[in-house]
């Protein structure tokens, strides 16, 4: 009986961790949180900070509303959540403001407009909200990692299209793929490319669900 | 003058929210189904984001900066736009029932709309002085409407065409944002501030 619950406890963390990255995955999708998504995918390196970056917040925020649901009056929980949320953005953004000013400043504004990502407004009212704080804390790590992937993802096509490198824009970390004769599509480092690539990465996921019949 | 005049077609066409500084893709992507609804949202959005800048200027200018205290920015932003949003709604149900009922749902999603809150923190790190900042926040939300009409009107096309299955929804619509976008791109250049 023991193991039997035991292995049900360890089963349901795993759900909580697995669904946030491919069934429910914010960005493939659920199509929350798409500012970010495409604002900073140009280069692989801010989406990857990006995504980090949201993953700490959003892990912050779950756990503490988590642990004070019983506190929180319902009519006035989503200002709540929002002041939570708002507190962590600025803890972050101090704390790469410090250490990673390169980073920051590549982010710009996108950094304080994590507040009104509606991932994380979205995890909390739905999960949260209701449930134990460890399972709040393994969901916000496995739909942080999901939107990692996925603004991970966008943005290594971007930048090896757009710019035919890995790990730019700093010249002495960039790793150049092609030779001299290559010519970067410029559109996939515009605006326009990157609703674009956006769009057939999407086409390209529901083609995989559909093959391994995943709903 | 000129500067004015620069700001208003700057955000409306050179540096369009939507298309080209990625502010506001949740609604532009939810609500663009309908005309009915996207011109809702547009006067819904004109109207807070115009207030929105305008209270959170002068809330920086003269409580947070002299008081050194800029890093409480971001929570005391989305209070304010928070509040600003409820305050309207109320507002609007009393002296106007008609256009509230217009604009219905769309009131309360504005809260979680970047745009707004991007609006409101630009205003303050550009360091727009007061009238430039409220005429920023007003062509800001009208390139956020013209995007949204724009964008309705061909989603209402789309809705005929035949579309390859797995682009079907969403990713399409993606791509038709790129290609709209890519129109927008044409402006790029044209003015700097």
């Amino acid at each position: 009986m023991m193991v039997v619950s035991l292995m049900n406890e360890s089963n349901v963390y795993l759900q909580d961790l697995s669904r946030g990255i491919i069934k429910e995955n914010p960005v493939f999708r659920l199509l929350l949180g798409m500012c970010p998504v495409l604002g900073v995918t140009a280069f692989l390196i801010n989406g990857l900070g990006m995504g980090i970056a949201a993953t700490a917040v959003l892990v912050a925020s779950n756990v503490v509303i988590s642990a004070l649901k019983n506190f929180i009056p319902n009519q006035v929980r989503i200002p709540c959540f929002i002041v939570v949320i708002a507190t962590f953005v600025t803890i972050i953004e101090m704390v790469l403001q410090a250490f990673q000013p390169v980073l920051y400043e590549a982010l710009g504004v996108f950094v304080p407009l994590i507040v009104v990502n509606c991932v994380i407004l979205g995890r909390a009212e739905a999960f949260a909200s209701r449930k134990p704080l460890f399972r709040s804390l393994i969901d916000g790590i496995g739909v942080g990692i999901g939107f990692t992937l996925a603004l991970g993802l966008l943005a290594l096509v971007r930048e090896v299209a757009g710019q035919g490198t890995i790990m730019g824009p700093d010249p002495d970390s960039a790793i150049h793929l092609f030779g001299a004769g290559f010519e970067p599509m410029g559109l996939f480092g515009q605006p326009a490319g990157a609703f674009i690539a956006l769009g057939l990465l999407l086409g390209i996921v529901n083609v995989l669900f559909k093959r391994f019949k995943i709903q | 003058m000129e500067r004015i005049l620069s700001i208003i077609f700057i955000y409306i066409l050179v540096d369009n929210f939507v298309l080209q500084r990625f502010f506001g893709i949740c609604p532009f992507l939810g609500v663009s189904r309908k005309m009915e609804t996207a011109i809702g949202m547009s006067m819904a959005v004109v109207f807070v984001m115009t207030m929105a800048t305008l209270v959170t200027w002068i809330l920086y200018t003269f409580v947070l900066a002299p008081y050194n205290l800029e890093y409480l920015q971001i929570v005391t932003f989305i209070l304010v736009i928070a509040s600003l949003v409820q305050l309207v709604e109320t507002t609007l149900r009393k002296i106007s029932p008609i256009l509230y009922q217009g604009l219905g749902i769309f009131l309360p999603l504005i809260t979680t709309n970047c745009a707004i809150m991007a609006v409101a923190l630009l205003a303050v790190r550009e360091n727009f002085a007061f009238g430039e900042a409220v005429v920023f926040g007003l062509a800001a939300s009208l390139g956020f409407s013209l995007a949204l009409v724009i964008m309705a009107g061909i989603r209402e096309r789309l809705e005929l065409a035949k579309v390859p299955e797995v682009l079907q929804g969403s990713a399409i619509t993606l791509i038709t944002a790129g290609i709209l976008s890519l129109a927008f791109l044409g402006f790029r250049g044209m003015l700097t501030l």
